[in-house]
């Protein structure tokens, strides 16, 4: 057996649970993963190989076969495609004399699209063998392939730096930050560690009746109470419970918690301490999504120094019996494992697929164990709460919907980025506030959320009106609304696990009919269709992804009804789409024959 | 008043939906009082001679031919019935819309185990249809006016629903008309 996986399973202690880590590691050093490295890792790791390989080709960023040197991954969201990914993708087919999915014939080079990479502020954006291209031109295509043609590295091509942290040492990155506005909680100036020192003086029901008190509701999208959440965490049995950190944004159009983890790595790991002294948590995860491996060095650093300051291992802060530590998880490339129970899976080294709920992660999370899930902006807002307390907090915002919030603001805007606003704040302020002219539509809360028209805009963002993970995408006048919800839907088809029938199905016949109609083959019953389809979609599907990804077509339907009704033929009952000539090339091909229809 | 006419026709099915319009029995007798029959494999009609009130298709379609019937009928029938999975979602044959034709046909005629084609000749007479890219369920085609699921549907649905589209009465839909695992 090859020693080196042997090493790499060591490692991991021979754990089926680290098969991510295990998958990494080997295909760092190889390139991919090959029928062999899966035979080994199920003898060591006892397991049988299909279970290592349904892991394996559940996430894309993992490969089966030898890889390219170069492994370009270009970003298809709707943002990157507003701003040329179209044009983009065809200067690297023709540069690197290949296309889209495939390896060139020398070997060097692999073509690949991939969902948003969370650089809706800076496209078209693409990785190339794990480093992050922002703001990609034809141009700089050219170039980029000629330096490789020349034998030089994908870090041997980092032109610039962002700004901030992306200068780090530990970075070194050319993502800018793009922090277009600091709020009062998030982004002020204060030193969480001074969170600490309170908190380790009070019991942690005094912390959890703070963070109670402050009506903090959990920022991923679904807004959870956190106090609540933690709550019936401490209060569920279990010898060791967990802290994780959901890391892995992956809804279109969102990208704050790139910027949150870049600048204020520790304020995030203030908050995970917090939230395990509150519910006596000692075990903590952050998972990281697969496109933000280039800030791993940067955050292990931040964990290291965290250790040595004492503020994780064992007796933190001195006070005895408080115990946490925390490693970092990194994802495979898989949207749906934004979802906490899909997380979970995949933390544990198995396919991303939502568990049926009850039981709750707060009862039986990871491994079984009760377990927090928040999200990256929820935990870096909470040593703001300790030090300065709860009425202060929930004197910002609105009476349901306390603090700040952070907005990846995307789009026909003039200043694409994270702005921190309060709670509260209208659309149409919003859309001011980043410099959007001429806008007709506005996606809230990325693909899963709504389309909404300018009858909408003077709607405030709150959980007693619209709710929303942050991410919002701002569309001109000029942008065909039938293209945004193509891309959207198209989207949820790429990034559904197949285990729910509808989501895996009904997806692709959304997505046909859609076309239908942008082929200016519809009819009025598709439209009627459509809609009935897509609330199907809510009732029959287990997880947000699911029941959200008739979202784009139900929420144009009702929104921009218009942009359809000119698209299809009012005057005719029925149109095919079928094409008797096209259908029949393949079989007169195999047969030999070249017919008349 | 005329009586209305039925035409019937199998596609890429197996003729067990015409086998199920026959298991009426009985009745058959009673619904030859209430109908006539124009082009079907039961009366062997090849050509439409006049139009139809109702056309019942069994099977979807998987040749060029299918194709051609199925518009000759829409365009021959007032109403139009899918019978049976395969008319309404491709049935058993659309199992091959997963793999490329060319595939199918070299399984078929080169490579399958009890295949003896030594000069290894695909079909390719001109008098036969060609097979299309995939099969493709019958109102992907053309408008059908309903749908009569089952595998093969049961007799007493296609009696129910044939007097409910003669009769012009609305037609009893209970969960026991649907059961058909």
């Amino acid at each position: 057996m090859d020693n080196q996986i042997k090493n790499i399973t060591n490692k991991y202690l021979n754990s089926k649970h680290r098969l991510m880590d295990i998958f990494h590691d080997i295909q760092k050093k190889s390139g991919y993963i090959s029928e062999n490295d899966i035979k080994s890792i199920s003898e060591l790791l006892n397991i049988s190989s299909v279970d290592v390989i349904q892991t394996l080709s559940f996430y894309h960023f993992f490969k089966k076969k030898e890889n390219a040197k170069y492994n370009i991954y270009i970003n298809e969201s709707i943002v990157a495609q507003m701003y040329g990914h179209k044009r983009i993708l065809q200067a690297f087919e023709n540069a690197t004399k290949t296309k889209l999915n495939s390896i060139s014939a020398d070997g060097n080079f692999g073509l690949y699209s991939t969902s948003d990479i969370g650089m809706g502020d800076q496209e078209p954006a693409a990785i190339i063998n794990g480093v992050i291209f922002p703001k990609i031109t034809t141009y700089r295509v050219k170039e980029i392939i000629k330096e490789f043609r020349k034998g030089k590295s994908a870090q041997d091509l980092v032109n610039s730096f962002g700004d901030g942290h992306n200068q780090d040492n530990l970075i070194r990155s050319m993502v800018s930050n793009n922090l277009n506005r600091r709020g009062r909680v998030i982004f002020s100036g204060y030193n969480s560690e001074d969170a600490l020192d309170i908190i380790v003086d009070k019991t942690p029901e005094e912390i959890l009746h703070v963070i109670k008190e402050s009506n903090i509701r959990g920022r991923g999208g679904a807004g959870f109470p956190i106090g609540l959440k933690w709550q019936y965490c401490r209060q569920a049995t279990g010898k060791t419970k967990y802290i994780v950190c959901n890391a892995d944004e992956g809804e279109p159009g969102t990208f704050k918690d790139r910027v949150l983890l870049t600048e204020l790595p520790k304020r995030v790991i203030v908050g995970m301490i917090i939230a395990a002294y509150a519910v006596g948590a000692s075990k903590g995860i952050i998972y990281l999504r697969k496109e933000y491996d280039y800030l791993i060095p940067y955050l292990k650093n931040s964990l290291t120094e965290a250790e040595k300051n004492n503020l994780l291992g064992e007796s933190i802060k001195g006070r005895k019996g408080f115990n946490f530590d925390i490693r970092i998880q990194l994802g495979g490339g898989a949207y749906v494992c934004g979802e906490e129970t899909a997380l979970l899976e995949s933390c544990e080294g198995k396919r991303g697929e939502p568990r049926n709920r009850p039981p709750f992660p707060i009862e039986k999370g990871f491994l079984d164990n009760p377990t927090v899930i928040n999200n990256v902006e929820s935990l870096c807002a909470i040593p703001k709460i300790i030090c300065k307390g709860a009425e202060w907090y929930r004197s910002l915002g609105t009476k349901q919907s306390s603090g700040t919030k952070l907005l990846s603001i995307s789009g026909d805007v003039l200043y694409p980025g994270v702005f921190e606003v309060e709670w509260g704040m209208t659309i149409k302020d919003i859309i001011d506030m980043a410099g959007g002219l001429d806008t007709k539509a506005v996606q809230v809360g990325g693909p899963s959320g709504k389309l909404i028209s300018k009858k909408e805009f003077s709607r405030r963002i709150a959980y007693e009106d619209l709710s929303t993970g942050g991410a919002i995408i701002v569309f001109n006048k000029t942008r065909n609304i039938l293209d945004i919800v193509m891309n959207f839907t198209k989207f949820f088809i790429d990034e559904s696990c197949g285990s729910c029938a509808p989501c895996r199905y009904l997806t692709v016949i959304l997505k046909n009919k859609l076309q239908k109609i942008i082929d200016g083959k519809g009819v009025e019953n598709d439209l009627l269709e459509l809609k009935e389809w897509g609330k199907k979609m809510k009732i029959a599907n287990r997880c947000g992804l699911g029941q959200s990804a008739a979202n784009p077509i139900l929420t144009s339907l009702e929104n921009f009804r218009s942009d359809y009704e000119d698209a299809v033929q009012s005057d005719k009952k029925y149109i095919s789409s079928f094409d008797l000539e096209k259908s029949i090339l393949a079989g007169a091909k195999a047969a030999s024959r070249f017919p008349a229809v | 008043m005329n009586k209305p006419i039925i035409a019937t026709t199998s596609l890429a099915g197996c003729f067990g939906c015409h086998m199920s319009i026959l298991d009426i029995d009985d009745k058959i007798l009673e619904l030859i009082e209430l109908v006539d029959f124009n082009k079907s494999p039961i009366t062997d009609i090849k050509k439409f001679t006049r139009t139809v009130d109702i056309g019942i298709i069994e099977g979807g379609c998987c040749n060029s031919e299918n194709i051609h019937i199925l518009k000759y009928f829409r365009d021959n029938c007032k109403t139009l019935v899918s019978l049976g999975e395969c008319a309404i979602m491709g049935g058993l044959p659309a199992m091959r819309n997963n793999i490329p034709i060319e595939e199918c046909l070299k399984e078929a005629y080169l490579d399958g185990p009890s295949t003896h084609n030594p000069e290894g000749i695909m079909p390719n007479d001109e008098e036969l249809p060609i097979l299309l890219n995939k099969v493709y369920p019958c109102h992907e085609i053309v408008k059908i006016d309903y749908f009569l699921p089952g595998c093969p549907p049961r007799a007493d649905l296609i009696w129910d629903a044939l007097t409910a589209l003669v009769t012009g009465e609305e037609m009893k839909l209970e969960y026991g008309v649907f059961k058909y695992d």
